[in-house]
């Protein structure tokens, strides 16, 4: 008897041992990248970042690519926002069991895996191209087309989320709503919407976070500008893309600019993270 | 048919006028033969309690009063159920009128994730334009027969889902009787709550049996002995026994009836 228990407890050890050693190892290297970001970003702020556009290059700033970022950011989420809850919606409420809705589900699930550089590419064929073609040139890359890539990188998100957060609501608080009398559709926007509200919001947040990093999708459509410029239509600076240019080019000086860039990103994403936790866990509704 | 149907159907001593006909009612889920043959009368403005042990169609059988099972696929029910001479069955039968004449209360109390006003008025919005001031008149109406009123008036503005457990079963109540309905249905409405909350539920049950016809389905057999003035004794998808409430749990006709009530299986 008490060997058994003996062995019980040396096998629980071991398995202890080993999942809090992966734990750490995860640990380390997130720990450490974010060292080395913080490290190397924190040193390289100065108020220029805020001030100078990049077409200053060394002796410049970001504020082109900032305000880029943020414009194409928000474009893409009016954009990717209204078609993922409705669609989310449409899985959840009208498709949950039917085979349509499980073949949407899997291709969600596959554009959500889809690497980022095709979503460019095929952006630039779907709009930039287009658009050099009707405007004769005068169009070609633009902040639009880059929101249009970056709304498909949020999208998948924010259906898969969307979607899961209607299901989450209770069957029985659909029953009530229509033994009202309440028709589906009203249901749906009024108590359902309402139920999952701050889960889909979460959501949306996420998927910020998540195209707010982009880089490979901007590269072909958006594709950059050392000006300061707010016209969708303009080529047009982001973080991202900034980062990456600069760090490919063997100047200290520059390579200093794209670490503060990276810890500019990183805080964003961090602060977007924060913010939906506090709101996730405070607005949590439960009917348990 | 029907002739047949309304004999077997218990004799009514000294009850009401029958508000629902049931008349051989069938019903069957994705093929499962659920309900088979179900006759019963339910008298008007009493309450009438459907008992039996799990899985013998007694929700099954409340679920079709509204209608609310049909919003699942592949459910379906066959026979009439007559609300004062019109089968609801008949898909002209109007799903937003059946709604109105027949509320529902369900197990877990689930108010909608607004606040207690907004729970009770959004049901009648559906269905009336009233003026501000009606609709207040209205909401408190609900509320006070739900007996409520006096522990929410303060806090009207308030999150519904910041109440007991068994205040928002009430709650629920008084959205479902907000819309004026003809029949209240109550699917175990206690059984989520505690013996205090349950007590006022009973009490609240018994006081609206005036005004409404009252149809509960409950496992609790005490429950249906207390605030009952019929019970329907349902077993295996078949109705074995329906009669006054005294007679079913004193000396029941049935041997059935008899070994559930005195516990001997259930």
């Amino acid at each position: 008897m008490s060997a058994v228990y003996a062995r019980r407890r040396v096998v629980n050890v071991i398995a202890l041992g080993l999942s809090g050693l992966a734990t750490l190892i995860g640990l380390i290297f997130l720990v450490w990248i974010l060292e080395i970001t913080v490290q190397h970003g924190f040193s390289a702020m100065k108020p220029a970042l805020f001030t100078k556009i990049t077409a200053y290059q060394a002796d410049g700033g970001l504020v082109n690519a900032i305000v880029g970022s943020l414009e194409m950011d928000l474009m893409a989420l009016l954009i990717c926002t209204p078609i993922g809850v409705l669609a989310g919606t449409y899985l959840a409420e009208y498709a949950s069991s039917t085979r349509l809705g499980a073949s949407i589900r899997f291709l969600n699930d596959i554009l959500l895996s889809a690497p980022s550089i095709v979503l460019g590419l095929f952006v630039y064929v779907i709009v930039v191209l287009p658009m050099t073609e009707l405007t004769h040139g005068r169009i070609s890359f633009s902040a639009f087309a880059g929101s249009v890539a970056l709304a498909l990188i949020g999208l998948p998100v924010i259906v898969r989320t969307t979607d899961e957060m209607l299901r989450l609501v209770p069957g029985t608080l659909r029953e009530a709503a229509l033994s009202l009398g309440v028709p589906q559709w009203k249901l749906t926007v009024q108590v359902l919407m309402r139920a999952a509200f701050s889960g889909i919001l979460t959501g949306v947040l996420l998927a910020l976070a998540r195209l707010a990093g982009e880089t490979a999708p901007l590269l072909f459509t958006a594709f950059g500008n050392n000006f300061m410029t707010v016209n969708p239509l303009n080529k047009m600076a982001s973080l991202p893309q900034t980062i990456y240019q600069y760090t490919g080019i063997a100047d200290a000086a520059l390579n200093a600019i794209a670490w503060a860039g990276a810890l500019l990103i990183t805080l964003f994403v961090l602060a977007l993270s924060l913010l939906t936790r506090i709101m996730f866990s405070r607005k949590k509704v439960s009917y348990e | 048919m029907n002739d047949l149907a309304a004999a077997t159907a218990a004799p009514l001593t000294g009850a009401s006028p029958a508000k629902l006909k049931v008349r051989d009612v069938h019903f069957y889920y994705n093929g499962f033969h659920a309900l088979k043959g179900i006759n019963m009368d339910i008298p008007e403005k009493q309450v009438t309690a459907i008992i039996g042990p799990s899985g013998c169609g007694k929700s099954t059988l409340l679920r079709i009063f509204n209608r609310i099972y049909a919003i699942y696929p592949k459910l379906e029910a066959k026979g009439s159920i007559e609300l004062d001479g019109e089968n609801i069955l008949d898909p002209k039968f109007s799903m937003n009128r059946l709604r109105t004449k027949v509320g529902m209360v369900f197990q877990k109390p689930v108010p909608f994730p607004m606040t207690i006003f907004e729970n009770v008025a959004y049901g009648i919005r559906h269905h009336e334009k009233l003026s501000r001031a009606d609709m207040e008149i209205r909401v408190e109406q609900a509320l006070r027969s739900a007996a409520l009123w006096d522990e929410v008036k303060d806090k009207l503005k308030q999150s519904a889902l910041g109440l007991s457990g068994g205040q928002q079963q009430r709650l629920c109540i008084a959205r479902g009787i907000a819309l004026r309905p003809e029949v209240l249905l109550l699917d175990e409405p206690t059984s989520a709550l505690d013996p205090i909350a349950t007590g006022r539920i009973e009490q609240l049950v018994e006081e609206l049996k005036h005004e409404y016809t009252i149809v509960i389905v409950t496992h609790n057999m005490q429950q249906a002995a207390r605030c009952s003035d019929r019970t329907a004794f349902m077993y295996m998808g078949d109705l074995i026994e329906f009669d006054n409430t005294e007679k079913i749990f004193t000396k029941p006709s049935k041997k059935q009836t008899e070994d559930y009530i005195t516990g001997r299986f259930g």
